[in-house]
């Protein structure tokens, strides 16, 4: 009983090492997040020691050369081929979702959903192919040639939305699914057709979920850069006309990083405020979507 | 009386009520179909471009180069030299001699040359697939009208030569190539640093991180990382690999580099910069499988006297890896359809030679299809849709590999 076992815990150095290294990269992600607000923020403020923040904000033209910087030349593009992309998106979106999870039959919704998940694989400068050689000839057959521009926001806008329905779709079709069946059987007990219940029952006590896909999917039509840089236009044009070429913010960032940009110019200081802009804009949506979800998730036990 | 009063306006509402839901789930139906039409539109309009008849116009005709009757197909590989001698400057002729010297040249290589340089082939019209299947006699009528020298020919535009022709000015003789092994030198990078980067975190994430305010932070910010649009991650990449670590990501750290790939604009850019990308995705989907793994197999371990890392290193990374690697794999397909951040980055508009280090100039596959597509030229869209048909299938061959995965061990556990 001389030599017994040491019981006390002994101090592992390969395994602290192992914890330390594994902490690290699960820190790095958060060097990430703080690179991106570093960098972006410091060459934005050589922007905007150059350009007043008040002009930057109010002003309604783009023009470099001129030194013109209006950054609504270019937001109101973004939004116009949001809004278009989210009248496309949201209704189908949450129609289909609403025809998977309540009336398709388990093999119809077993073949579908590949279908869409395909639809959201299509990497998105195929996208902007399909806008500038299928949806932009369709758009001026059907208004014609001299109403609609050969690029265009409504083109860009309507492919945004169908790169968007799949995750509309998924995300609202998720939030329906997890509505417990009970709530069904009930409405259907009281008497209410498959309609009422989806709609009035259904969907309300999934609302939280649905809503948080629509402002994800606003964030991410934001955000799209090829569908626009290659069928919305270039050169900034503040217009409300969904047929005339407007250059967006992702638009104009690809358009001017293209060439041999040299540093310390004020175009290469000019990405790094509208990725900011841009960056503050989508990382808003994202939280509050997440909000609504933790805040206005219903609980069933 | 009024209690059958009301029952009698409940019957006659419900036949409305019925109507409207039959018309509602017609219209659920409906929206269905169109995002399936969506995607057959897409599909065939690619398809539509991919394939078809061209018109080839030569610059000189063929016949016209027979010696002594005998035409050029069959000429003796000194007639092609003479006939090239004949035709091209003399300094393009010294040039192709000291490249490689003619009386070494097997006869296709000099056939070849005197096809590209002499006779010149140039597509006058093409036509789409559609086109060519169900107006025929249309387009034999137009061509002998304009186009009277010229000689049509069904194309698919995807082809052998496509695949491994480098790029080039003419869409006739462009090529993929370069763009491939682009494509696979910057996301072999990609794969290299977010892999372990990606599954370290997610394993630190859920098995050593407590729940402190820090690791919530980390959770979080991950979950935020993942809706940044991925042109934001370019001009990230623009600042710090381009710009801020040039010395690195250009190579000069080992010496003298190549005065064209000074300015960092490499693959080693290009691909750190996706990894940043795609990081939080493997993180996310590494985090699942981790998750899925069974408690009781972590606590039987530790009750045999196994370390945490042992435990895991053993127990939970083998049980996880399927999981981990689906997800990698969807994560990769994403990296290799990029285009944005590669733009921002200083992907090369024009590149001929096969990337050969990662401080070479880069240029990927779906920055390629962007070039061509921005391209006013029909047969630029033509190879641009024939581009997309490689991409698309790289990527259908990576998908299926994951699926494959998935469904092979997620019955295991």
């Amino acid at each position: 009983m001389q030599n017994s076992i040491d019981l006390r815990k002994k101090r592992r150095w390969g395994e602290t090492l192992i914890q330390a290294s594994l902490f690290i990269a699960g820190a790095f992600s958060i060097l990430t997040t703080v690179g991106i607000v570093y960098e972006l923020g410091k060459e934005a403020m050589n922007f905007f020691a150059q350009v007043s923040l008040w002009e930057y904000f109010t002003g309604a033209d783009w023009n470099p050369q001129i030194d013109q910087f209006g950054i609504w030349a270019l937001l109101n593009a973004t939004l116009m081929t949001t809004f278009i992309a989210m009248l496309v998106a949201l209704p189908i979106g949450l129609s289909i979702s609403l025809y998977l999870s309540e009336y398709a039959s388990h093999r119809a919704r077993r073949t579908l959903k590949p279908i869409l998940e395909v639809l959201a694989g299509i990497p998105t400068v195929v996208y902007g192919y399909f806008a500038l050689t299928f949806m932009t000839p369709l758009l001026r057959g059907i208004f014609g040639r001299d109403v609609v521009d050969i690029y265009n926001t409504a083109s860009a806008g309507i492919v945004i939305g169908i790169l968007i329905i799949p995750m509309v779709s998924s995300m609202s079709e998720d939030a329906l699914s997890a509505v417990p069946r009970a709530l069904r059987a009930a409405a259907y007990g009281l008497g209410a057709t498959k309609l009422e219940t989806a709609v009035k029952v259904v969907l309300p006590a999934a609302i939280s979920g649905i809503m948080a896909a629509f402002i994800v999917a606003i964030s991410r039509a934001i955000g799209e850069t090829m569908i626009v840089a290659v069928a919305a236009g270039a050169g900034s044009n503040f217009t409300f006309n969904p047929f005339e070429a407007a250059e967006t913010m992702t638009g104009h960032i690809v358009r001017i990083s293209g060439g041999d940009l040299s540093y310390d110019s004020i175009d290469y200081n000019s990405i790094f405020a509208i990725g900011l802009t841009l960056f503050f804009m989508t990382l808003s949506l994202n939280v509050i979507s997440q909000r609504i979800v933790r805040k206005y998730r219903e609980v069933y036990e | 009386m009024t209690q059958i009063k009301e029952k009698e306006g409940f019957a006659d509402n419900l036949p409305q009520r019925h109507r409207s839901g039959g018309f509602w789930s017609r219209l659920f139906q409906i929206s269905t179909g169109v995002g399936i039409v969506a995607l057959i539109a897409l599909l065939l309009n690619i398809t539509n471009s991919a394939f078809g008849y061209v018109a080839t116009e030569n610059k000189i005709d063929p016949e016209t180069l027979a010696i002594n009757g005998i035409p050029l197909e069959q000429l003796h590989p000194i007639d092609l030299t003479y006939i090239l001698e004949q035709n091209v400057s003399a300094g393009f002729f010294r040039a192709q001699n000291n490249e490689k010297p003619f009386e070494e040249r097997t006869r296709e290589e000099i056939y070849d040359l005197v096809i590209e340089r002499v006779v010149e082939p140039e597509a006058a019209a093409t036509w789409s697939l559609f086109d060519s299947l169900v107006h025929k006699d249309k387009i034999n009528a137009e061509v002998a009208e304009k186009y009277p020298n010229a000689e049509l020919s069904f194309q698919s535009w995807i082809n052998g030569s496509f695949l491994l022709s480098p790029q080039s000015a003419d869409p006739e003789r462009a090529g993929v190539r370069t763009a491939v092994l682009g494509s696979l030198w910057v996301v072999t990078i990609t794969l290299l640093f977010a892999f372990p980067m990606g599954v370290g975190a997610a394993i630190y994430l859920e098995e050593y991180a407590g729940d402190k305010w820090f690791n919530r932070l980390i959770q979080t910010n991950i979950n935020n990382l993942a809706g940044v649009p991925s042109i934001i991650y370019g001009i990230l990449g623009l600042a710090i690999f381009v710009r801020g670590m040039e010395p690195i990501t250009s190579g000069a750290f080992l010496g003298p580099v190549d005065p064209t790939t000074a300015n960092g604009r490499t693959i080693l850019s290009a691909g750190l910069t996706l990894g940043l990308l795609i990081l939080p995705l493997v993180i996310i989907n590494a985090q699942e499988a981790i998750r899925a793994v069974p408690g009781s197999l972590r606590q039987a371990s530790f009750g045999l006297g196994a370390t945490k890392w042992q435990t895991i290193w053993h127990h939970v990374l083998p049980n996880a890896i399927p999981g981990i690697l689906t997800g990698t794999i969807l994560a990769v397909s994403r990296a290799l359809g990029e285009t944005a951040p590669l733009v921002v980055v200083g992907a090369s508009t024009f590149i001929t030679f096969d990337p050969t280090s990662p401080f070479s100039k880069f240029t990927t596959l779906p920055i390629q299809i962007y070039q061509w597509t921005s391209r006013p030229q029909d047969e630029f869209r033509n190879i641009a849709a024939a581009a997309i048909i490689v991409l698309l299938i790289i990527l259908l061959s990576l998908n299926v590999v994951a699926v494959y995965l998935r469904n092979r061990y997620s019955q295991k556990i």
